[in-house]
């Protein structure tokens, strides 16, 4: 199994509701808890394992608004797993999901090094690294309904932008939905080989502003100009 | 990258404690020089113990949860820095050795001493060139994953070791003689390593922040990094300096590091003027110049995840 989640670009909003969910989740969950430093001071901060970040990608009006949450992409090839001393980071093999031993870590960082996707944030509390479980918390409790058995950021999800799954199973839906998107993973040129992928924004053609353009220039009839003119003026 | 001050002290001091012990049982094993009384080998073996101990003390300060520092040996099979943890403690044992054979033989050294002596020299080489590989290991910081990382390590250890036992045998009484010819050849080989990584490193190289989202052809902007004050990540891997500052400090680093401890060697071995007062002043020069450029190496190694937060390139 290679367990891992898959993000539809086209569908997220940016809304952070998964970070929070995530958040609110893991901090009483088994590498709990996610320290917050100030939280009611006047630069609170502090560790989350999902954020998402905006983007704009080309300019306007052929542009898009891009959100990216990113968390542990669960990598074949975890270089913080290799570089880690002292066997406190570590991957599952009947799983792939990496965990830190929160008794082993000796805070180093070197992980955090590692990592090109800024998956880990050192607790400076407790001294230790953290990050991501996939929710393996929740996912194999079986106390839980099974349909509820899924990473809190993908229960919680409005747009149902994030999907969770076996990618090592051809028929899975994130594998269905990978080869139907053309799903990609992060800068597979490091060689890290990232389990969780993204499926780019559908391509539609470009919202049409010829009209829009027009109006604004509108025709030059009297009532038109003096309609322009008071505009100005009350704008001053 | 953060350039902390515990790493740089560790980096520098083990390095050069390292690089001087190296170079005492080169220099004492093969007689480069004139021959070196017990009092003078003691003396320059008990300062590079005592610098490669600073060293790795200060390492742990780096440590947020040191507790669980003892379980840094565990993953020598694949980890570098365990691999730095346990050469360097395999290091001492043969190094205490040595001193005892060469304290105990007087001029002729028992074998066996000679022996501890050349398994030291060769723990203490594989620890310094693990302490690069710790760095040239990673992938996402491309001013650090590159092989003369690990050579400029090896080189510096070596030189700044140089450095320590010339001033050692000018402070015995000694002419340091084929030494500091030898030193001021690390010196200058150094030199050239870091001018050559500071040109390698200047070239534009490594991915787009296109690339990085995985969008390409129209050019990607940051609109919103989703995080209000710094985080983890900002305070770990924002570091920076202008290219001014980087210029400046890149001089400093090359011409107290190399260029002056270089003309004060040669200046020593013409034996004009007086060799004690150019001890110090090579020792401290070298210093000084070593420092700065490992304070430099740290913050200009620049992490992918600040492509994630905004930066064009790295």
């Amino acid at each position: 199994m290679r367990l891992g989640l898959m993000i539809d670009v086209d569908n997220c909003v940016g809304c952070h509701a998964c970070a929070v969910a995530c958040k609110s989740w893991n901090t009483s969950g088994t590498t709990g808890p996610l320290t917050d430093y100030m939280p009611h001071g006047e630069e609170p901060s502090g560790v989350w394992f999902n954020r998402i970040r905006h983007y704009e990608v080309g300019s306007y009006p052929d542009d898009n608004t891009v959100n990216l949450p990113m968390s542990c992409f669960h990598c074949k090839d975890a270089d913080c797993v290799t570089v880690c001393p002292t066997g406190a980071s570590w991957k599952r093999e009947e799983d792939g999901i990496v965990l830190v031993d929160q008794d082993k870590c000796m805070g180093c960082n070197l992980c955090a090094w590692a990592c090109p996707y800024g998956a880990r944030e050192l607790d400076r509390a407790s001294g230790t690294m953290k990050k991501c479980t996939l929710c393996v918390d929740r996912i194999y409790d079986e106390a839980l309904p099974p349909e509820e058995r899924l990473p809190a950021c993908v229960i919680v999800c409005p747009t149902h932008a994030r999907l969770f799954g076996d990618y090592d199973d051809p028929d899975s839906e994130v594998s269905r939905r990978s080869r139907e998107r053309n799903g990609y993973v992060m800068l597979p040129e490091l060689g890290y080989e990232p389990t969780n992928q993204y499926l780019p924004p559908r391509s539609r053609p470009a919202i049409p502003i010829d009209e829009l353009q027009a109006r604004r220039q509108g025709p030059s009839t009297l009532p038109e100009r003096l309609r322009r003119w008071v505009n100005r003026a009350i704008a001053r | 990258m953060k350039p902390a001050l515990s790493l740089i002290l560790f980096t520098v001091s083990s390095g050069a404690g390292l690089g001087l012990f190296m170079l005492l049982v080169l220099v004492n094993g093969l007689g480069i020089g004139p021959a070196m009384a017990p009092g003078e080998v003691m003396a320059a073996g008990i300062l590079a113990l005592a610098l490669t101990v600073v060293g790795l003390v200060s390492s742990t300060l780096h440590l947020a949860n040191p507790r669980n520092a003892i379980k840094a040996f565990n993953r020598f099979r694949s980890s570098w820095l365990s691999r730095e943890g346990v050469l360097s403690l395999l290091f001492f044992p043969f190094a205490l050795a040595y001193l005892v054979g060469v304290w105990s033989g007087g001029d002729a050294p028992p074998a066996w001493a000679q022996g501890a002596g050349i398994v030291a020299l060769l723990l203490a080489a594989a620890t310094v060139f693990s302490t690069g590989m710790i760095y040239a290991s990673l992938k996402p910081i491309r001013q650090w994953h590159n092989p003369l990382v690990p050579a400029g390590y090896l080189l510096m250890g070596l030189a700044t070791g140089g450095v320590l036992l010339s001033a050692v045998r000018v402070f015995g009484g000694a002419a340091p003689g084929p030494l500091t010819a030898l030193t001021a050849g690390l010196l200058l080989a150094g030199g050239l390593l870091k001018l050559i990584y500071y040109f390698w490193i200047g070239r534009p190289a490594g991915p787009t922040l296109n690339a990085a989202i995985g969008f390409t052809g129209r050019r990607a902007h940051l609109l919103d990094v989703g995080h209000g004050h710094g985080t983890f990540l900002t305070e770990e891997f924002g570091h920076a300096i202008g290219p001014r500052a980087s210029l400046v400090l890149r001089t400093f680093a090359l011409v107290a590091g190399f260029l002056v401890p270089l003309l004060l060697l040669i200046a020593l071995g013409s034996g004009d003027a007086s060799p004690m007062v150019l001890g110090v002043l090579v020792v401290l020069s070298a210093f000084a110049g070593v420092l700065v450029e490992r304070w430099l190496f740290l913050v200009e190694g620049r992490h992918v995840v600040n492509l994630y937060h905004g930066a064009q390139r790295t």
